[in-house]
């Protein structure tokens, strides 16, 4: 448990001291957001074009914290130290897992507010969206740390996350979209099948922290 | 206009033609097989004829005996 | 495995298949959707085949983990590439099955092919992994990690995908629900055919793949030596 909030706590405070990250997704999602507006022709949104348009952009900001999750271990040889270290590997798994899923969250907070104020009607469909956002989160910061860590070692790291990413995340997208939705339709939040996709969603959640758990350590082997 | 050898209605033709893109996948595969075996027994012939080339230099007999037996284990297995 | 098991699974294989559809087309009745639903008994079996082989690359890819024996990597990867190509095979017969009985060569609203777009996607990123990694060791390794984690995956997809389309659609692809037991019979031996089929094939590709190996440690045998 130590290790892991040492792992935990390291991660967040080098991003709060340098902001590396989140201010590159931030502003990345914002862009997103204002090439939807011309893309799409429209200055509202509702319905399932809103759940769209929203969970997309937060799939695409994700995909740019997970190509950098490992960045400083593969820099100063973090790898190495984890391996010599007498602490159950898994334990990078959480740690970088967590430290994802906080990034994800610390964006929502701003963007998604961003999103209401650029393309809703009114702010009410907001919180009903919380509980999809942070299971969705869950999911990405999964799939997203399994993935990235295969990546890492390869040649084309780059290129190979989101190549393999993107299929993966497929029912994440499926259900937080779903789940949004109705909540986001112009006459007020509904709720159709919200409790299923929220099932999805934790389903799809606890499957991957099983096979990440599962397979993780064979990964860092050397 | 004579009428078409094999009259197809619309649906036919399209059920003729999943089947046919099925039987037509696997011949390429079957295909690319093939090929590949013929290259490997190709090869397998072009290194026998090599090893019997090269003879039995007494210094290295148990090498090339050790060759020599790996060259007719899969010569074996290929002609199976 | 020795080829004359080999040789004669492949005759198995191509004798059931063609008994399946024998019985397909002169056996079972022709029911409300019209001749187009033969194409049923040709592009499900493919689907569930590739399925199938899909979770056994995944069990193959837990057990090079468990032993580090290359020949686990070997079964996994002759699987996964055979699965894929039966993968495609489904998608153009789903495609003109779609074409068929609804006009249009692709069908959003048909979970069965969105999610094997999906997952012919996710298996098509294997190739260019195994590229990425050059250490012969570390890319056996992670192909049998996205193996897994692909294995995994599979029937989350399906699920999401079939709870993505509104009960408004027809599923007539999957209507094995009230299937005519003459239809089921055609179905089975069709299927129980493309079950022998992919695995006469992993068998023949997997035996190409030794030979190709032998032949290399061959050649530096002999280069190297007399």
């Amino acid at each position: 448990m130590d290790a892991f909030a040492a792992l935990l706590g390291k991660d967040l405070r080098v991003e709060l001291r340098t902001l590396r990250s989140l201010p590159a997704m931030a502003l990345f999602a914002v862009t997103i957001f204002v090439a939807f507006r011309f893309g799409l022709d429209r200055t509202g949104l509702e319905g399932g074009l809103a759940a769209g348009v929203l969970v997309v952009t937060l799939l695409f900001a994700a995909i740019l914290a997970i190509n950098r999750l490992f960045v400083a271990e593969r820099e100063e040889g973090g790898f190495e130290l984890i391996r010599l270290a007498p602490i159950d590997r898994t334990l990078l798994f959480a740690a970088k897992a967590a430290a994802l899923f906080v990034y994800l969250v610390a964006l929502e907070l701003v963007v998604v507010p961003i999103f209401a104020l650029f393309f809703l009607d009114s702010a009410a469909p907001l919180p009903p969206l919380v509980p999809v956002l942070l299971l969705a989160d869950l999911g990405l910061a999964l799939t997203g740390t399994l993935v990235s860590t295969i990546a890492t070692m390869s040649s084309a790291r780059d290129l190979l996350a989101p190549l393999i990413l993107l299929p993966l995340l497929v029912p994440v997208v499926i259900a937080a979209a779903g789940a949004a939705e109705p909540v986001l339709r112009a006459g007020g939040p509904e709720y159709e099948r919200f409790g299923t996709w929220l099932a999805v969603l934790g389903l799809y959640d606890g499957v991957f922290a099983l096979v990440g758990y599962g397979v993780f350590d064979y990964l860092l082997d050397d | 206009m004579t009428a078409p050898l094999i009259a197809l209605e619309q649906t036919e033709s399209y059920v003729a033609g999943a089947y046919l893109v099925f039987v037509a996948l696997l011949l390429i595969y079957v295909a690319i097989m093939a090929a590949k075996l013929q290259r490997i027994q190709r090869e397998i012939r072009t290194l026998a004829e090599l090893e019997e080339q090269t003879g039995r230099p007494s210094t290295a007999g148990q090498a090339s005996r050790r060759q020599s037996r790996e060259v007719e284990a899969v010569r074996g297995e290929a002609r199976r | 495995m020795r080829t004359p098991s080999l040789r004669a699974l492949a005759v198995a294989a191509v004798v059931t298949l063609l008994g399946g559809y024998a019985l397909a087309f002169f056996y079972a009745p022709i029911e409300a959707e019209g001749f187009i639903q033969k194409i049923f008994y040709l592009h499900v079996p493919l689907a569930i085949v590739a399925l199938l082989g899909f979770m056994v690359a995944a069990v193959h890819a837990i057990r090079h983990l468990r032993t580090r024996d290359p020949v686990h990597d070997a079964r996994s990867y002759v699987s996964i590439h055979l699965s894929v190509i039966f993968a495609v095979g489904a998608l153009l017969t789903g495609a003109l099955w779609a074409k068929g009985q609804w006009g249009v060569w692709w069908e959003w609203r048909e979970p069965t092919l969105v999610s094997f777009l999906i997952v012919f996607l996710l298996y098509a990123t294997y190739y260019p992994l195994r590229y990425a990694v050059e250490d012969r060791d570390r890319q056996a390794r992670y192909a049998s990690v996205f193996a897994i984690t692909a294995g995994a995956f599979v029937p989350l997809n399906f699920l999401a995908v079939r709870l993505a389309e509104p009960f408004i659609h027809p599923r007539t692809f999957s209507s094995t629900g009230g299937l005519p037991a003459e239809m089921l019979l055609a179905f089975l031996v069709c299927l129980a055919g493309m079950v022998l089929l992919w695995v006469s094939l992993v068998g023949f590709e997997l035996g190409s793949k030794r030979a190709s190996a032998d032949l290399s440690r061959l050649r530096t045998a002999l280069g190297g030596g007399g």
